[in-house]
């Protein structure tokens, strides 16, 4: 099928945030954590604690959404034969980026889609968090200025391009074997939260097509919420960002009408309020987001269009949820972890060598 | 003569920032960018656009497309 994309179009992209917006805010009534109606990291994160890759009891949750965005992408691409597998672009960097934007994400308690589902419902510790994604998606935008790259994919097998979504769908298949037993925190091999934000979510089949729909929608669109402001911040252009304000213009006008808006900066839902944390861990993780070149949503819906490398940075944030929550390093709502602020250091530390030494011999 | 910008294989944005710096460094009117994915195409194209160039074709190839830009 080929011919115009109208997704891709500025109305396409504002569209598309629109939904994204909307279905967000409904997901947070029909179950989903308070201002979470989708996080990408905070969904991967208790997929971590479904799995048993940490133990924090109050996240452990295998979240639909994020199976969805992978397959609804790799449905679409499909459809419009832009399924394209491949992947060799410096896969063990990626995961190690993965590994720290997830980190970062949880000493703020978001990724940049929450970022701004947060402020829609009235948080304000997100604007430091969205000050921060910024500065970090700033700096990486000077790495890029200087040549930064991880090199270049190669064209493999379907296979390869298949392996994300497979392991989705053996996701999918645990949680319909393993269906959650109300009140218990172990259901099979599969780990629930009896209480806490774990606990808190959407049915399963509505928050699986929810998923599927943006999954598509997304691809399509090619929405990222990180090449939003990259590209605004590189180039001036705002293609990109517009669909990312009408996605925060649309979930605070859908909480509005639910009565979702409670406008403050303490007892917000799932957040705390220090505020250099809340800006540096977001900071890590714009700066993580932008050298791997792709939000954590993006990073999904190009895993579903057969990109090996950005599958290795979605289980690099998997994975980096495990050892976030192992080691004391994700926020809660008292403030910072006991080692989160070392974290960081190492991250920013792990991220300055990367963008540094990986640079194209500039002509 | 015309410079061609072998962009394919590479993440976003730097299809985007090759292009940009070609238009920005070359003396040539005529580019051509090669590229293997069609988020890629439209970054391109959108940014060619940005800068007045207009695109004069789209063939698709077996690993990709080869987009033919150029300014009068």
């Amino acid at each position: 099928m080929q011919g115009k994309n109208i997704l891709a179009t500025r109305w396409g992209i504002i569209g598309v945030g629109a939904v994204i917006g909307v279905l967000a805010a409904v997901l947070q009534k029909l179950g989903n954590p308070g201002n979470m109606g989708i996080c990408v990291a905070c969904f991967e994160r208790d997929i971590a604690g479904a799995l048993g890759l940490h133990r924090a009891a109050v996240v452990q949750y295998m979240r639909p959404e994020i199976i969805g965005f992978v397959l609804g992408s790799m449905i679409a691409a499909y459809i419009f034969k832009e399924f394209r597998p491949r992947v060799g672009s410096a896969p063990i960097v990626r995961f190690v980026l993965g590994a720290f934007a997830m980190i970062g994400a949880l000493v703020f308690l978001g990724c940049p889609w929450r970022a701004v589902l947060r402020l829609a419902g009235g948080d304000g510790n997100a604007i430091l968090g969205l000050l921060g994604l910024t500065f970090g998606i700033w700096i990486g935008t000077l790495f890029l200025k200087n040549g930064y790259t991880l090199g270049r994919t190669q064209a493999t097998h379907t296979t390869v391009g298949w392996m994300l979504p497979l392991i989705m769908l053996g996701f999918l298949a645990l949680t319909l074997v393993f269906p959650q037993v109300v009140g218990q925190d172990q259901s099979g091999v599969l780990l629930y939260s009896a209480k806490g934000p774990g606990a808190m979510h959407a049915p399963l089949l509505v928050a699986l097509i929810v998923g599927l729909g943006i999954g598509f929608l997304a691809q399509r669109s090619r929405f990222c919420t990180m090449g939003a402001i990259r590209d605004t911040v590189l180039f001036g252009q705002t293609h990109l960002l517009s669909g990312f304000i009408s996605l925060l213009v649309f979930a605070f006008l859908t909480n509005l009408l639910l009565g979702q808006f409670k406008p403050g900066f303490s007892d917000q839902p799932v957040a705390h309020t220090m505020h250099i944390w809340n800006f540096a861990g977001m900071a890590l993780a714009g700066l993580a987001f932008a050298l791997a070149g792709g939000c954590p949503g993006r990073q999904l819906f190009l895993s579903g269009e057969g990109d090996g490398d950005a599958a290795v940075f979605v289980l690099g944030m998997i994975v980096g949820a495990g050892f976030a929550h192992n080691f004391g390093l994700a926020s809660s709502p008292a403030g910072v972890g006991p080692h989160g602020i070392a974290a960081v250091v190492v991250g920013f530390l792990m991220c300055l060598f990367i963008g540094f030494s990986m640079r194209r011999k500039v002509a | 003569m015309t410079t061609t910008i072998d962009a394919r294989g590479l993440s976003c944005p730097q299809p985007v920032i090759l292009t940009l710096d070609a238009i920005k460094n070359g003396k040539d009117k005529e580019l051509v960018v090669l590229v293997d994915t069609d988020t890629s195409k439209e970054n391109v194209m959108r940014a060619a656009a940005s800068q007045g160039y207009r695109v004069e074709a789209v063939a698709p190839e077996a690993d990709g497309y080869r987009i033919a830009i150029a300014k009068d």
